[in-house]
């Protein structure tokens, strides 16, 4: 878990330099546009988070106990919110993902799209990475 | 009503009138064009809720002290004032609901009541869910069927088709007066001319159109008139029903409880009359007196004036937002109001709603509530920014330049 450490801690280091929402944004988005795209056969039903106003299909594979994701989105920045959230927690042993508490959502101040309501399912996201998590600990 | 006081529509002064536009919102001035979901409330409204529960805060209808009889007094002059201002015949016509959502769901399980299986409802394209969902669980219950008069790509109602829908079948059309997502003006008189002509009944959902245009209901001749306070100034949790006294009294009443009865005894219950037989359990008291202050708020304004403001900015806003590619607006009936719906090609209107935003300005995305309408466009959703007689062509402009930056943002 040293390494979440790091990762969370360079997050940070970027948050902290943005001087106004528009910047936070304008970062996200290009998280979002970074993220490779996924196919239009990955974008299965299965793998689509149920959101309320976009679309986000998490695509998952484990191998040697490392948990490893993709993700595509039709709202960019929701894709940038997802491409954050894997970036924070990509190739993770499982039982280290279900473990951690994503603290670090509400020091970025993201967490207003944290309650269950907010359109772009943030809380459904990280409950869906977690689950994941869990099927491949289970397994 | 002899020597009317003149009334006048200045935007600054009424817009001094309303607190909550007066903030800051992410360190930018609120400019709030999410007026189709909620209106903000004028002081004289936020004074009486204060007032209403510091001091007059009493049940109704039922109490010998004197805190009780003047909130009866007051709840039942708010139902004279909505009677007067929306001319019924009777105040017993008026009937304080919870909302739109509750006035429509109180008309399907009770009217539908009357309704025998094979008897048919007719509603829009254009729908609200509130306005759809009702009569589905109605056509389930009581083997009724539904159907749906459908709309032309400008978001107009197809007359011709409606005209040929009908039919003594034909129990109720149920069809709102304004879209919530397009901004649509139905042609609501012509509607109920045409289906009384076959003897059905005509509920118009008014959630749209109170706040808009003057709303007289003997003129228009409905049967059902339903809106909600919340989109009209006043407080959220009440709305009223307007129904004609004859069809009223015919219905059975919705719930049952206090205030709604006349004598209980095991064996039997015999009911109140009007409008009691259909308010049961103490109702939203502040509510309803609050409600009549945002009327005594709108008879002091010049509405025809408002309304030209308002459909000044909707065109304003329009045109501006035309001159950038990629922008379509979604809705463009002759006969519209306010409100203004757009797609952007290749960009999702959560990330426009979303940037919007942290520049301070309220506007809604998404389906509004009219998925099957969303369907017919083809499209995910709209950003969709409905305006009210506060707001100004400045704000227009500042939403415009935000809309920019959230384009080049997005590209
Ligand atoms: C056309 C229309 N009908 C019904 C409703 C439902 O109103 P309420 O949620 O206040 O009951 C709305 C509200 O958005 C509406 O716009």
């Amino acid at each position: 878990m040293n390494d979440i450490k790091q990762r969370e801690e360079s997050i940070l280091a970027e948050f902290e330099m943005f001087d106004d929402w528009m910047e936070k944004y304008e970062y996200i988005i290009d998280l979002g546009k970074e993220l490779p795209l996924l196919s239009d056969d990955e974008k299965t039903n299965e793998r689509l988070i149920e959101g309320c106003q976009s679309r986000v299909w998490l695509n998952t594979k484990c191998t040697d106990n490392v948990i490893e994701f993709t993700a595509d989105a039709d709202a960019i920045i929701t894709k940038g919110i997802i491409a954050l959230l894997i970036n924070l927690v990509n190739k993770l042993k499982p039982q280290d993902l279900v473990a951690y508490d994503f603290g670090i959502i509400k020091e970025i101040g993201l967490q207003e799209h944290l309650s269950p309501t907010r359109s772009n399912g943030l809380n459904g996201m990280i409950l869906r990475l977690k689950n994941e998590a869990l099927k491949h600990c289970i397994s | 009503m002899s020597n009317t006081p003149i009334k006048t529509f200045n935007v600054r002064e009424i817009r001094e009138q309303f607190p909550a536009l007066r903030q800051q919102i992410y360190g930018k001035n609120l400019i709030y064009f999410d007026n189709g979901a909620t209106s903000q409330k004028p002081q004289v409204v936020l004074d009486a809720i204060n007032k209403f529960y510091s001091k007059e805060n009493a049940n109704i209808h039922r109490g010998v002290h004197y805190m009780s009889q003047k909130a009866t007094t007051e709840y039942e002059e708010s139902r004279k004032k909505i009677q007067r201002y929306i001319n019924a015949r009777k105040s017993e016509e008026i009937i304080f609901t919870k909302g739109t959502t509750d006035g429509i769901n109180l008309v399907a399980h009770s009217y539908g009541e009357l309704l025998k299986p094979g008897d048919e409802i007719m509603i829009s394209a254009m729908e609200h869910h509130s306005n759809i969902v009702p009569w589905q669980m109605l056509c389930m219950r009581k083997g009724l069927t539904l159907r749906v008069v459908p709309i032309n790509e400008r978001g107009e109602l197809l007359m011709d088709t409606f005209e040929q829908m009908l039919s003594k079948k034909t129990k109720l059309v149920a069809i709102t007066h304004i879209s919530n997502t397009l901004g649509t003006i139905n042609p609501v008189k012509d509607i109920i001319v045409k289906a009384h002509a076959v003897g059905a009944k005509v509920l118009i959902d008014g959630a749209q159109s109170i706040q808009h245009i003057k709303i007289d209901v003997k003129d228009l001749d409905c049967d059902f008139y339903v809106f909600s306070s919340h989109k009209v100034f006043g407080p959220t949790g009440i709305g009223v029903l307007y129904g004609k006294e004859q069809l009223l009294d015919s219905m059975p009443p919705y719930q049952g409880g206090g205030d709604m009865i006349s004598k209980v005894t095991f064996e039997r219950t015999t009911y109140n009359e009007l409008p009691f037989k259909f308010e049961a359990g103490t109702p939203h008291v502040a509510g309803g007196i609050c409600l009549g202050k945002a009327f005594d708020f709108l008879d002091s304004i010049d509405l025809k004036a408002a309304e030209e403001h308002e459909r000044f900015l909707a065109k304003y806003a329009e045109d501006t937002l035309d001159t950038f590619e990629g922008v379509k607006i979604i809705g463009e009936a002759k006969n519209k109001t306010s409100v203004v719906s757009f797609s952007v090609k290749g960009i999702h209107p959560f990330d426009i709603g979303t940037l919007l935003d942290k520049q301070g300005i309220a506007v809604r995305t998404g389906h509004h509530c009219t998925q099957p309408l969303m369907d017919f466009f083809k499209i995910l959703g709209t950003v969709r920014a409905s305006f009210a007689f506060y707001n100004t062509k400045q704000e227009i402009d500042t939403f415009v330049e935000a809309f920019e930056k959230s384009l080049n943002m997005l590209k």
